[in-house]
């Protein structure tokens, strides 16, 4: 086992971090809503994300306006290209001006560059004073999450530490604790010769540096000691002064669900001292890549970053993992994009892969930044660089040979005593045992459904729709295509099964493959637009997405762009089963048998459906006119863990993930729980079989086709 | 406008308190004082930064009542004191802040360094928002520019809220309606 993945279990068995990050994300979904209320939240993160996006496409004219206008103010402004140039003109400046003593209020460009460990070995003395900051020093480790640094730490573990610190033992009392540290770093604020802050915004129409904190310390640390330092990184440049205010708006609320932080403060140039002289203020605006970030047409998103951790909130990986393994300095989703280029391309290998892709994060990202989808653009850059391993490229290779996939899975599903009994795996040879080890696996098809399907009968009808079947219907749920066929053909259309159709290439593409996923879309495209139909539809979420959105973003990737027309052909005649059928109610072709009462099910919002094709809405409506009568569960559009080959690569991840939302569903009390994704349902139908629970899990296809007229 | 302030003040935990005229608000202070047995010697200094609001107010009277209010704003008297008190410029009614031109040291001596926080406010000084605020204020004029939302906090041990780190463990909003034009 690698030491990544023993990094993995360690965080996985460690009580207090999987217990404080779970309580914590649930309550801040709640509490960042509550922040926002009567807020345009839309019209805000578009705001910010302009105000980013714009201030990234002009990060140098804009680092020589601040330096301008900072410099006109009194300030000294230092350039520094790399961590090496910005440490050392610190350490210069700490030895010039006979610094001994630093105080630091929180700084996580300073985290980037590990400014501390550089300072000490010059011998100087250096404080963290906000309170997780300090908690983490003195533990001698990295901060594992981007707002709360010590989130990993319990009460005990900080009265330990404290009681070390002051030479007295103290008990775990968490108001009693505040107040070491108040008296504590109170005498380091009063004796300190400098004191270094970082910087929420750098605005550049006006040179000023905004500091957004709760306990106070940027405040001292910025008045007491005679020398400030700003260590601030590029990407925190905003143009004006105006557009310091939708990000003050957004931060708070995003960041601590706070309408505002305690302290705000907006320092323009230098201020006097206490003792009447003038303070000296030095701004070190820090590049370290972040202008070739800015130069790099996919990448210069990322830029748009607040740092306001609320993707770490929200994700069901890091929750669970926590920032010390899903993250290097800069955590989470995001941080692993951050580290890939602050730090290095190759030191997000193993924390790439941590990103099951569910879209959570995107979602409520105040600057707009599409996290998964750069993560991907990591992985495709890793495989450019090193190469797809052997084993990866052999499962692709098995994958895209229809009839050898099928066969080989029918072959492991029958050998011996791993036969399947009434439609389950439960047990796996070898190198598949993981799979089958938290859920029970679907038996694999006798007869696929390309091979079911030439045995149904259908009227000649007037529509035609070419179905688009995916590897799950295909091979494990065929049941399901035959429903969808039946369903479709009353409201009079004949489906079409075009044989040419092979793997939606997500599987490819989420392994950073794109040449292979090229190959797939292709093949699917030439398939499908081969006999003219009005429309495609299929089933999985998955798929339909890549149908719509990625066979057009792989081509845009590799630059096959004469592959563009046919691809966004295909993309607008295809739709999910859910959204074609609400069409199909709504324009009269389909209607439900009358008066119903169907009973109380619950539904699961399939990641791809609601963040990529965005329904929501329309499964749930049909469901409710079908006469079903719809129980939410909590979290009901969190992901289940399935992830398709992520589940493979961290079962353990995977399997706590799927265990939460089989306990959210059984909290409904519901015996029904419908989805729209096959993937899902094998995810969770499989986790209640292995628990031997009988809460029934159906696609929503399945539910309608009998409550149809 | 007040009415919002005090709301989200308030939720913000800090103390909010209305007061038509001047004498009234001094009342108040000076009742606070002795509450918090404000006396000459360290630890329970009270200090109190130049400003419109002392305009008229007889200081010597107020230091014979209370020895340990200083009007001389050090860094030792701040350190050492329980209450420290501003005129604060302007109110953001919905986020119940309290802002101020902070460039003086001796104004974030007093704020953030002492227990208590008493911010006086002109109550005609509540804008309505954050935009507001950086519409009106000028940065070419204002240095150091604190916008202050109830009293110092952290949750950083174990998300527990705890109010009183670094900064004050009360801040406590003196709003008085005539104060006008004494910006
Ligand atoms: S990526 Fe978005 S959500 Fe994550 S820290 Fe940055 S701004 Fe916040
Ligand atoms: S896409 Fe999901 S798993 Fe990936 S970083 Fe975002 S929230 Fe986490």
């Amino acid at each position: 086992m690698s030491t990544f993945k023993d990094s993995v279990d360690k965080a996985l068995n460690n009580p207090n971090l999987g217990g404080a990050l779970g309580r914590f994300s649930e309550a801040y979904a709640v509490a960042r809503l509550k922040a926002y209320e009567g807020i345009d939240i839309e019209a805000l993160r578009n705001r910010v994300a302009a105000i980013k996006g714009y201030a990234a496409e002009h990060m140098e004219e804009l680092a020589e306006q601040f330096t301008k206008m900072a410099t006109a103010r009194g300030a000294k402004v230092f350039r520094a290209r790399s961590p090496q140039e910005a440490k050392e003109y610190i350490a210069n400046l700490c030895r010039e001006k006979g610094v001994k003593k630093i105080v630091k209020s929180k700084s996580m460009a300073s985290e980037e560059i590990h400014l501390n460990e550089h300072l000490q070995k010059q011998g100087l003395t250096v404080n963290e004073t906000d309170l997780g900051e300090w908690i983490i020093q003195l533990a001698g480790q990295k901060p594992s999450h981007m707002v709360m640094p010590a989130i990993h730490m319990t009460r005990d573990e900080v009265a330990d530490l404290f009681s070390k610190e002051v030479d007295e033992r103290l008990s775990n009392d968490i108001p009693k604790l505040v107040k070491v540290a108040r008296k504590e770093l109170r005498s380091k604020f009063l004796e300190a010769d400098m004191g270094i802050s970082g910087g929420n915004m750098a605005i550049a129409e006006t040179g000023t540096i905004a500091l957004v904190t709760n306990e106070g310390n940027a405040r001292l640390t910025t008045s007491l000691p005679k020398i400030h330092v700003a260590l601030v990184g590029l990407e925190k440049l905003v143009p004006t002064w105006a557009d310091a205010a939708p990000i003050l708006v957004a931060l708070p609320k995003s960041a601590t669900s706070q309408l505002l932080t305690s302290y705000v403060s907006l320092i323009t140039g230098p201020t006097p001292n206490d003792d009447g002289s003038m303070k000296e203020m030095h701004i070190v605006l820090m590049d370290n890549r972040r202008s070739e970030m800015a130069a790099d047409p996919v990448f210069k998103q990322a830029l748009q970053c607040i740092r306001c951790a609320s993707c770490l909130n929200v994700c069901p990986v890091y929750r669970l993992v926590g920032g010390h393994v899903f993250g290097h300095i800069y955590t989470g989703g995001i941080g692993t994009i951050l580290t890939a280029w602050f730090d290095e391309l190759k030191k997000s290998e193993d924390i790439q892969g941590l990103c099951i892709q569910c879209g959570k994060c995107k979602e409520i990202c105040p600057g707009k930044i599409d996290i998964p989808g750069l993560i991907l653009e990591i992985r495709r850059r890793l495989v450019q660089e090193q190469g797809q391993s052997v084993t990866q490229k052999a499962i692709f290779s098995v994958v895209n040979n229809r009839h050898l996939f099928h066969g080989m899975l029918r072959a492991a599903s029958k050998a011996g005593k791993f036969m399947a009994k009434d439609g389950f795996i439960r047990h796996l040879p070898m190198f598949l045992s993981e799979l089958s080890e938290f859920r029970s696996l679907p038996a694999i098809a006798d007869k696929p459904f390309r091979d079911v399907f030439d045995t149904i009968k259908q009227p000649v009808l007037p529509g035609k729709v070419a179905f688009y079947a995916g590897c799950l219907i295909d091979f494990a749920y065929p049941e399901m295509g035959e429903k969808l066929v039946k369903i479709l053909n009353k409201a009079g259309y004949n489906v079409t099964f075009p044989k040419g159709q092979t793997c939606c290439g997500a599987p490819a593409r989420y392994n950073g493959a794109y040449e292979v996923a090229a190959g797939n879309a292709t093949d699917n495209i030439n398939a499908l637009l081969e006999k003219d139909v009005d429309y495609v539809i299929s089933a999985c979420p998955t798929c339909t997405g890549a149908l719509k959105h990625e066979f057009i973003d792989v081509y845009e990737n590799l630059g096959q762009r004469d592959k563009l027309p046919k691809a966004r052909r295909l993309a607008t005649k295809t739709m999910d089963f859910s959204t074609f059928v609400k069409q199909l109610v709504d324009e009269g072709k389909l209607s439900f048998k009358e008066g119903v009462d169907l009973g109380k099910i619950t539904y699961h919002d399939s990641c791809h459906l609601k963040r990529t094709l965005h329904a929501e809405k329309e499964p749930r409506q049909l469901l409710t006119q079908a006469g079903y009568e719809i129980n939410e569960m909590f979290e009901c559009d969190t992901c289940c863990g399935m992830g398709g080959s992520y589940s493979i690569k961290f079962p353990e991840i995977s399997k706590p993930i799927l265990t939460r939302k089989l306990t959210n569903i059984k909290a409904t009390d519901c015996k029904t729980v419908a989805m729209d994704c096959p993937g899902c349902v094998m995810q969770i139908r499989g986790g209640f079989d292995k628990e031997g629970s009988k809460i029934q899990v159906k696609h929503t296809l399945e539910l309608l086709a009998d409550a149809l007229k | 406008m007040f009415d919002l302030f005090k709301a989200k003040a308030e939720a913000v935990s800090a103390e909010v308190h209305r007061f038509a005229t001047k004498k009234e608000g001094l009342d108040f202070i000076r009742q606070l004082m002795t509450t918090e047995g404000i006396a000459d010697e360290p630890q329970s200094y009270a200090v109190w930064t130049e400003c419109p609001f002392l305009e008229g107010v007889d200081r010597d009277e107020l230091v014979k009542e209370f020895p340990g209010l200083k009007f001389n704003v050090t860094r030792t008297f701040a350190e050492q004191s329980k209450i420290g008190i501003t005129q604060m410029h302007w109110g953001l009614a919905n986020t119940g802040s309290v802002c101020q031109n902070s460039t003086p040291a001796e104004e974030r001596l007093a704020s953030s360094l002492s227990w208590i926080h008493v911010a006086i406010l002109g109550t005609d000084q509540i804008l309505p928002d954050m935009p507001t605020l950086l519409e009106k204020v000028d940065p070419k004029d204002c240095a150091y520019l604190a916008i202050i939302s109830g009293p110092s906090r952290t949750a950083d041990i174990e998300r527990v809220l705890t109010i009183g780190v670094h900064g004050p463990q009360r801040l406590v909003v003196v709003c008085i309606d005539d104060l006008g034009g004494t910006n």
